[in-house]
This record gives structure tokens, C-alpha cells and sequence, in this order.
């Protein structure tokens, strides 16, 4: 075969029709996050006028024609809150899971919990939501939330409301419950990532494997597990269907999570729970896509708080690890 | 002042190991022998099974105190396993089967009442890539190992760490920036930094497993000379694949192939005068 035969034989087409197919698939992401931010704002165009920024400070909700009031404020707070309370829960027993996981299961246990930790992950919410409402928060009320409320209900305003099951604190339970597997499970990848040969240098210092966890493992995946729970607090944010079982459904001012006890809303749950009601003529219509709003910009919010973390964490020290 | 802190970390090890000697005299080695004439570490009859296929085979080896030894031999001749038995790395890997002996300085580092942590603490090893605890400052990383140890006085754990740079070679180049992170030196700095990591704990072995091969020429150069100056003080142990450097820097070489030690003698002869020929052939670059 001559030089000419072999370069004759060069297709140059694909090329080309692999960098147009590839970006047509990228451009699709942002064409979509575009489509879903204008139809939001177009929809919900009407209580912006009418209320304006007011909308996102009020916490008057009143849907009835004529006295019509909408402020977004305490279900802000109640996604914002929920959602901590469950990270707070949720990320120490994650990172516990994945440091078994990674340090300390035998590889026969490691492959079959790995697999239920990732079971549970892929468990519908509304599985959760129904296990919840007729199951855990009747046993949540009797063992944990009465006991407290009684021991410290007069002292300590968190645990003042009469516990009913159906709270903030039910919720956010649950809520953790379910990020757990999210958490835990990109954690874990994230310890197992960390080279054995930054394992091996505690080791050879005489580490035992709680020092080599301490000293070597965790400042080296720290930004990854930051990464992880900010991952875990992106679902909870937008969790639905379990925490509108759950969180009592309250509106207006007294769905402002004052207390652990006390039943709230979040932006998604009170869009699910009232969304059917809604004419879409009257003002109702567009206070809830408004909330939807709002809760596309509290996840962006965190997203960026995310990186915002995760790059000083990353940058502490010059030319620290890039990890995530 | 040097003996405060050297005095601390000994009355440390004594403390903490139970000495348990065994009454094994002394061996005085014939005059053709390096450094002060005594074996630091026996090793006798080890092999090591990666799940029950066999990566070293019945290997015996006297190594002398003092002195460096080098490991040569193609890659997967085991030569890595060999260095990671000693100080009980391979409890790490699963799989791994380790028997046979390895005795330094009387005790068996396999016998039943070692414990492998504070085993360790007594062997120092450097790796094959630099690997400094990436967000940790020059001075922690050094001091790491003391405070693992108890070490919590600031003034010792200055001294130790000055003597420890000195040690490899690094003091002049980071003296004034020890707050700097580590991983901001440069490939053949962090190497340095790993030796004085290691040297901080007062092994009484080092090991090395090929320490300069993702270096530059000139930072091999300065990681041999360190090397070099350290046998004063160290037994210390090389694996390396590049045969100069075995001859640069050693006194004695064991040559490798298959699992088993071909031969082992003193450097110059393996390299000038082998008695195998398949010794001969590897070092002379017909296979490898």
C-alpha cells in the first residue's frame, strides 16, 4: 500500500459531525435551564407586579379572591431549616457509614452494605413519605418528641409546641433519612479515592487507623465531602412528596419554624399541596409558580454557596489538592 | 540539647515495646564487611503469597548495619514486597501471606507479641512518589510522626525537625518558610521532606522504595548524597531500578529475579565480578 492509498483512506467526517453532535448535546442543558427559568418567570409574572419584592419577605398566604395576601417568607425558612436540621443529622452518620465502608469493612461485608446503601438511595420519596406518616412518626412522637417536649418544653422554646408527629422535626428526620444514601455513598467513593500512598505515609509513621484517618484520609477528601453533603442538601432542598406528608402543611405567619414541634411548609411541599387548587385566572396561580421560582433560585443559592466553600477549602493552602 | 530530644523518643520506644530480646550473640562479620561490622536485620526463610500465588520464595539475607543495601532486579522480581515485609506494610494488603523471619536486632518483627503500629514507628520508609500530607505545612509534616508519638513540646519538636531537615538535606532550602505548605516545594524537595518525615522518629531502619524514580536528574543527585550521609547513622535498605544508583550509593546489592534473591554480595563484586550469569546478564542491560 502506497502513502497515498493510506491517507486516502482517512475519513475527516466524523470529526466534524462529532463536535456538532457533542455540542448540540451541551448546548441542550443550558437551552433547558433557560426555558425553565422564562416559563417560571413568565407565569409568575403577575404576583411580582402586584406584590413585588414583598412577595419574598411577607408571610401573610390568604388565596381567597378579593383578600388575596401571598408572602413566601416562613416557607423559605421552613425549606432552608428542614433541610439543615437534616444535614445536621445526616452528614456525621454518612461519614460514619463511608468511614466503615472505606477503612474499616472486610471487602465481603464492604460490597453487599455498599449495595444497600445504594438500595436506599434509589427508594422512591413517596415510599419514605407513607413509611413516615403511618409509621415513624407515631413512634417519633411517643419515644422521642413527647418525652422532650415534656422534659423541656418549659424551658427551652424550640421544644415548646405540643408534639403532634406531623413537624418540622418529622420531616427533617426523615428528610435525613433519606440523603443519607446520597451522602454516604459519594463519600464513600470520595475515601477510596484518596491514595493509598498518602494512607501508607501515616501508616509508616506508626498510625493506627483512626490516626491515619485523622491525619492523612480526611484533609485530603475534605473539599470532596464537603462537595458530597452540599449534594445531599441540593435533594433535600427540593424534596417533595415525603416532606409534604410530613410537615403539617401550615400557612401564613404560624408556619414560620419557630420550634422543633411546630408543623411548617417548605416552598416545594406547599406548591404539591395547593398547586391543584390554584385557577390559574386568579392571583393564586401565580404566587405558587412564584415559589417555584424562588426555590430554583435557593438551589442555584446553594450551588454556588457549594463551590464558593469547596474552592476556599480547595485553596487554603497554594496549590492544595483539587479533589472534587 | 540534641540528647533531650533523642533521650525523649527512646525512653518512648523502651517504654512502650516490652524488650524481649532474644540472647542471639552478636554476630561479628568477617572484615570484608561495611560500617561498624555488625547485621542490623536478619532475614531468614521469608516468602509472601499474594492469595496463594507466590511473590517472594524462601529468601535469606543478612544486612548489615550502617551500610546501604540495594535490591535490584526487574519489576515484579518482588523486590518492593521484600522492602514493605519489614516493617509489616503487607498487614495492609489483603490477601497477603507473609512467613518466615525477619529479625532486627534479636526480634522477630513477625512474632506473635509485636504489635505492627509500633513496629513501624521504628522503620522509617520513604516511597516511590513523593507523598507529603498535602495540607500540612513543611513543619507539620515533619513533626507528624512526633506528635503521633506523644511529642507535644514545642521547643523538642523545633529541635527535632531542625536536625531532621539537616539531616536530609533540606534546611538551607526551606529554613525560612517552614509554615509554607508542603506541597508547595518542589518534586525533589518533598522527597527530601518525606526522608526528614521519616528520619524524625528515630528509626533504626530506612527504607526506600526507589526514592528517586520520579525525580530529575539533579534532585536524584541530591536524594543520593543524602543517602550517602545518612548511612553514617542509618541501616537503610534501597529498591531501586536503576542499576548506577545501586552502584552510586551502595554497599551491598541483592539481585532479584522471580521471587527469588540470585545472589547478594557486595556491590562492587555483583556488579564487576557476579558469580551467576543470569546476575551478570541483568547487570550488564541484556534483559530488565
Amino acid at each position: 500500500m502506497s502513502r497515498d492509498l493510506l491517507a486516502k483512506k482517512r475519513n475527516f467526517h466524523w470529526d466534524s459531525i462529532f463536535k456538532i453532535t457533542a455540542t448540540c448535546a451541551g448546548a441542550f442543558v443550558l437551552l433547558i435551564i433557560v426555558l425553565i427559568f422564562g416559563q417560571l418567570m413568565s407565569d409568575s409574572w403577575l404576583i411580582w407586579e402586584k406584590e413585588g419584592l414583598a412577595f419574598v419577605t411577607g408571610d401573610r398566604w390568604n388565596p381567597v379572591e378579593g383578600r388575596e395576601a401571598f408572602g413566601a417568607l416562613p416557607y423559605i425558612a421552613g425549606t432552608l431549616v428542614t433541610s439543615l436540621i437534616a444535614l445536621c443529622i445526616a452528614v456525621p452518620l454518612s461519614i460514619g457509614i463511608a468511614m466503615f465502608l472505606s477503612e474499616i469493612a472486610p471487602t465481603r461485608i464492604r460490597e453487599p452494605i455498599s449495595f444497600v446503601v445504594e438500595l436506599l438511595a434509589a427508594v422512591p420519596s413517596i415510599i419514605y413519605g407513607l413509611w413516615g406518616l403511618f409509621t415513624f412518626r407515631i413512634v417519633f412522637k411517643d419515644w422521642f418528641e413527647s418525652p422532650t417536649h415534656e422534659a423541656l418544653g418549659e424551658h427551652i422554646f424550640l421544644f415548646r409546641d405540643a408534639p403532634f408527629g406531623l413537624d418540622i422535626l418529622t420531616a427533617s428526620v426523615v428528610l435525613a433519612i433519606m440523603i443519607i444514601p446520597t451522602i454516604s455513598a459519594v463519600s464513600r467513593e470520595i475515601l477510596l479515592a484518596v491514595p493509598a500512598i498518602q494512607r501508607e505515609a501515616a501508616y509508616m509513621l506508626g498510625a493506627t487507623k483512626w490516626e491515619v484517618f485523622r491525619m492523612s484520609v480526611l484533609p485530603y477528601a475534605k473539599s470532596g465531602l464537603i462537595g458530597a453533603s452540599i449534594l445531599g442538601l441540593g435533594r433535600a432542598v427540593g424534596e417533595t412528596m415525603a416532606v409534604t406528608m410530613l410537615i403539617g402543611n401550615a400557612v401564613g405567619p404560624k408556619a414560620f419554624p419557630f420550634g422543633f414541634f411546630q408543623q411548617g411548609n417548605s416552598l416545594a411541599s406547599i406548591i404539591a399541596n395547593e398547586f391543584n387548587e390554584a385557577s390559574p385566572v386568579s392571583m393564586y396561580f401565580p404566587a405558587l409558580i412564584g415559589l417555584g421560582l424562588i426555590l430554583l433560585f435557593v438551589s442555584l443559592g446553594i450551588n454556588v454557596c457549594a463551590h464558593l466553600i469547596i474552592r476556599r477549602v480547595t485553596n487554603a493552602h497554594e496549590g492544595g489538592i483539587k479533589g472534587f | 540539647m540534641e540528647m533531650n530530644a533523642l533521650d525523649v523518643l527512646n525512653a518512648m520506644k523502651n517504654d512502650e515495646q516490652p524488650s524481649t530480646k532474644r540472647n542471639e550473640p552478636e554476630k561479628e562479620i568477617p572484615n570484608n564487611m561495611t560500617g561498624d561490622g555488625k547485621y542490623k536485620v536478619l532475614i531468614e526463610n521469608l516468602a509472601v503469597a499474594y492469595n496463594g500465588k507466590k511473590a517472594i520464595k524462601n529468601i535469606n539475607m543478612k544486612i548489615p548495619d550502617k551500610a546501604v543495601t540495594a535490591l535490584i532486579g526487574p519489576s515484579g522480581c518482588g523486590k518492593t514486597t521484600l522492602l514493605r515485609t519489614i516493617n509489616r506494610m503487607h498487614d495492609l494488603t489483603k490477601g497477603a501471606e507473609v512467613t518466615g523471619k525477619i529479625i532486627i536486632d534479636g526480634e522477630n518483627v513477625y512474632d506473635s507479641y509485636i504489635n505492627p503500629i509500633l513496629q513501624r514507628r521504628k522503620i522509617g520508609m520513604v516511597f516511590q512518589k513523593p507523598n507529603p500530607f498535602p495540607t500540612m505545612s513543611i513543619w507539620d509534616n515533619v513533626a507528624a510522626g512526633l506528635k503521633l508519638n506523644g511529642v507535644k513540646d514545642k521547643s523538642i519538636l523545633n529541635e527535632i525537625i531542625e536536625d531532621s531537615l539537616k539531616m536530609a538535606y533540606l534546611w538551607d532550602e526551606v529554613k525560612d518558610e517552614l509554615k509554607k505548605p508542603a506541597v508547595a516545594l518542589s518534586g525533589g524537595q518533598q522527597q527530601r521532606l518525606c526522608i526528614a518525615r521519616a528520619l524524625a522518629i528515630q528509626p533504626e531502619v530506612l527504607l526506600m522504595d526507589e526514592p528517586a524514580s520520579a525525580l530529575d536528574p539533579i534532585a536524584t543527585q541530591k536524594i543520593e548524597q543524602t543517602i550517602i550521609e545518612l548511612k553514617k547513622h542509618y541501616t537503610i535498605i534501597i529498591v531501586t531500578h536503576n542499576m548506577q544508583q545501586a552502584l552510586r550509593v551502595s554497599d551491598r546489592t541483592g539481585f532479584m529475579y522471580l521471587g527469588d534473591l540470585v545472589e547478594y554480595d557486595k556491590t562492587e563484586k555483583i556488579f564487576k565480578n557476579p558469580e551467576k550469569e543470569l546476575t551478570a546478564n541483568y547487570v550488564q542491560g541484556r534483559f530488565g
